[in-house]
């Protein structure tokens, strides 16, 4: 079964050439099955495969399928080679189910856009690049996929493109993370020249032998690789693009902002973790990027008016603890949250896709309310995402999986008191706004707006088909994890440590992991509570808060997400639109322009002289001849 | 039979070639441009018919015979672009011809 590896990708492949080709010949009808197809199939591949290796695993944890060489030069002999692990495993695994949800999706919520076979092609093309990512044997494979990746991300982005803003949003995705993608470039030129291989095993078997522990090289390349992974996964300083990548088609948002691209700098570093040991100061910087990122990013999203803004803030923060988790060592932890997120997230998009739908693409949270009655469905599939996302205790996965990073943090060898502040807070933060978001967008008073639009009706079984399986998963997902203090099952770690250095904590008392539980489940169940006294139990004193001048100011300073756009607009844009002014009379060419006019100013004196008389010319030869034999006797 | 002295010879030869050059660049009727090129061409040959004969070498004569030649082949060549100056033009004055200006 394990040989049906090279299908997962190729799936998508076929699918996204079937639409390219020929997409513009066939129906609606017939372009959704070809793209959720694709898909469809992709995952029940990946089923098969999964359940074979888990069944027989291979001998070294790991199955390799070389497809072929893809260049032989001096000794750089990168193959199409797919490596299946616990890690890439667990990853294509969420990327084709979720994939296959949302392309469903998608179906019902695209009907009435222009470009439908388009925007199946982008999506399958999306899900195969992200597959490549994932099953890369060596990490120019996986540089193919990344970029393939971004290329779609900014394809889907500016799928609306006769919306200008749309394009800008799209190009400014692109720009961001070509600087993070610029990094990891100069990381792959580097391991090669130091190591000789780009194949990730042999590359980081090689790295433990050559490296010392926190020497200068393994910094450096532990620092770009950062670099691509903080591009990719939008964290500080490179999260700008994220919240404008919003512009997208909602379940674009879902599949690719949410779910499965973003993470694939938590993929990259785990992928690549035996680097990351070797520089425990990149390591330790990694803990803090996630940690200020969770952070900044849960702040934004207390104050947007833009439901999709808020749920593309709250993936910052959610990676951040990924991050977080990976900067702690706690690696299985890293991608239990991911899958969690992964399903809870697609979740909470596509229940506010369902919602823009409804209300004819209103995405502003204070226009709606009242969507409870109007909506059950609707309203219980997001009841459980965002309960999941806010990790309400015990019955979400969100909890588990939160839970375990916040824990981990504590009590990690590389963790401490502060990282475990900042995830907490992070965590209060995170309930607050999105029971913020859930108070208004399905409580209150419907509004004017809401009424004027009544009946509302929910939407057909194509959406409510994965909104209803994503809420199961949001829920259900989490008991194959249990943290020691409710039965310790550790079914996703161990599964993971196949691939992946075990983790092992330092003090972990029972008493204080199940204080540190207590406390957690506080901190998510009080921003609950908060939330519902300032926007439920006394309307308006939220609005008093904001008329408070301080208010006002951090308001302003957190909706624009901490300033960053503008920074960067004042840092890099504007200097490079000046030098572009000035430069657009090309001045640098004013020297080779002036090599231009040098000579004709020469050929206009010469050609003077080409007078056209006969005698003047009989003279120049005369005086010619007289001054040679001149100059000869002379010298 | 006194022998001429080679500086008179020479003399000669210069005073004839500075003739005909004036008369290069001061004519502008082309028949005289073309004799007083004839008479440079001459004024050269002498030149070395007198080495030649100082030297006691018969190459001085040679190349008269060789400047005698080529002179001929381009009297024909001068002559032929006289007559068409003449039939396109209509006139023999050198200066009025100075189209190929640059």
């Amino acid at each position: 079964m394990l040989e049906l590896l090279w299908l997962i990708p190729a799936f998508p492949l076929a699918g996204f050439l079937a639409l390219t080709l020929v997409g513009s010949r066939l129906s609606r009808t017939e372009a959704a099955y070809v793209g959720a197809g694709s898909v469809g199939l992709s995952a029940v591949v990946t089923l098969l495969v999964g359940l074979s290796f888990m069944a027989a695993p291979p001998a070294a944890g790991s199955f390799v399928q070389t497809l072929w060489v893809w260049v032989d030069v001096a000794g750089f002999r990168p193959a199409f080679a797919f490596h299946l692990d616990a890690l890439s495993l667990t990853m294509i695994f969420v990327v084709t189910f979720v994939g296959f949800l949302i392309h469903l999706y998608s179906v019902e919520y695209m009907m009435e856009e222009e470009g439908y076979s388009r925007f199946f092609a982008y999506m399958n093309l999306f899900v195969c690049a992200m597959l490549t990512l994932l099953l890369a044997d060596n990490l120019m494979l996986l540089l193919l996929g990344w970029e393939g990746v971004g290329l779609c991300s900014y394809l889907l982005i500016g799928f609306f493109y006769k919306d200008e803003a749309n394009s800008a949003a799209a190009s400014k995705a692109f720009i961001v993370t070509r600087v993070g993608d610029t990094a990891m470039l100069m990381a792959l030129f580097l391991l090669f020249a130091e190591l000789g291989t780009l194949d990730i095993q042999a590359l980081l078997e090689r790295a433990g032998q050559q490296f010392q522990p926190g020497s200068g090289m393994a910094t450096a390349v532990a620092l770009l690789l950062l670099g691509g992974a903080v591009g990719k996964s939008a964290q500080l300083p490179l999260q700008t693009w994220l919240p404008d990548a919003m512009a997208g088609p909602t379940p674009v948002s879902a599949l690719i902002h949410a779910a499965t691209m973003v993470t694939a700098g938590v993929y990259l570093i785990a992928r690549t973790h035996v680097l990351f040991t070797l520089a425990p100061a990149v390591l330790s910087l990694v803990a803090v990027i996630g940690t200020l990122t969770l952070l900044m990013a849960g702040f934004a999203a207390l104050v947007q008016s833009d439901i999709k803004r808020v749920l593309a803030y709250s993936t910052i923060s959610q990676i951040g603890y990924m991050f977080l988790a990976l900067g702690v060592g706690a690696w299985s932890a890293a991608l239990f949250h991911f899958m969690i997120h992964a399903f809870f997230k697609a979740l909470l998009f596509l229940g506010a896709g369902a919602v823009i739908m409804s209300l004819h693409h209103e995405q502003d949270m204070y226009r709606m309310g009242g969507l409870r009655r109007q909506m059950p469905f609707t309203f219980w599939c997001f009841l459980i995402g965002s309960g999941a996302l806010a990790a309400v205790p015990v019955v979400t996965a969100g909890f588990y999986s939160k839970d375990l990073i916040i824990w981990n943090a504590y009590n990690s060898e590389i963790g401490g008191v502060w990282l475990w502040a900042g995830a907490l807070a992070g965590a209060l933060l995170t309930s607050i706004y999105t029971f913020r978001m859930v108070f208004l967008t399905f409580y209150r008073e419907a509004t004017e707006w809401v009424r004027h639009l009544m009946p509302i009706h929910e939407p057909g079984p194509c959406v409510r088909i994965p909104l209803g399986v994503l809420a199961v998963l949001s829920v259900a997902a989490g008991v194959i994890e249990l943290p020691h203090t409710m039965g310790s099952l550790t079914l996703f770690s161990g599964f993971l440590n196949t691939a992946l250095p075990e983790y092992h904590g330092v003090h972990a008392s029972y008493g204080t992991e199940l204080l540190f539980e207590l406390l957690a489940a506080v901190a998510s169940l009080g921003g609950i509570w908060l939330v519902w006294t300032l926007v439920m139990a006394s309307p308006g004193s939220m609005e008093r808060i904001a008329e408070q001048p301080w208010a006002r100011g951090l308001e302003r300073l957190w909706f624009s997400g901490w300033g960053f756009d503008a920074l960067y607009d004042a840092l890099f844009v504007k200097p490079w639109l000046w030098c572009a002014k000035v430069n657009k009379d090309d001045f640098i060419d004013v020297f080779y322009r002036a090599v231009a006019f040098v000579t004709e100013t020469l050929h206009f004196v010469v050609s003077m002289t080409q007078t056209g008389a006969v005698r003047w010319y009989a003279t120049g030869i005369a005086v010619g001849a007289v001054l040679t034999v001149g100059l000869v006797i002379i010298l | 039979m006194a022998a001429v002295p080679m500086e008179h010879g020479l003399v000669l030869a210069a005073v004839l070639f500075g003739l005909g050059l004036t008369g290069v660049l001061v004519r502008r009727n082309i028949i005289f441009v073309l004799l007083s090129l004839e008479i440079m061409l001459n004024a050269a040959a002498l030149a070395f018919v007198v080495a030649g004969a100082h030297w006691g070498q018969a190459d001085g004569q040679v190349m008269f015979f060789f400047i005698l030649a080529m002179a001929a082949a381009e009297v024909a060549v001068g002559l032929a672009l006289v007559v068409q100056l003449y039939y396109r033009f209509n006139t023999l004055d050198v200066d009025t011809v100075s189209d190929l200006r640059g």
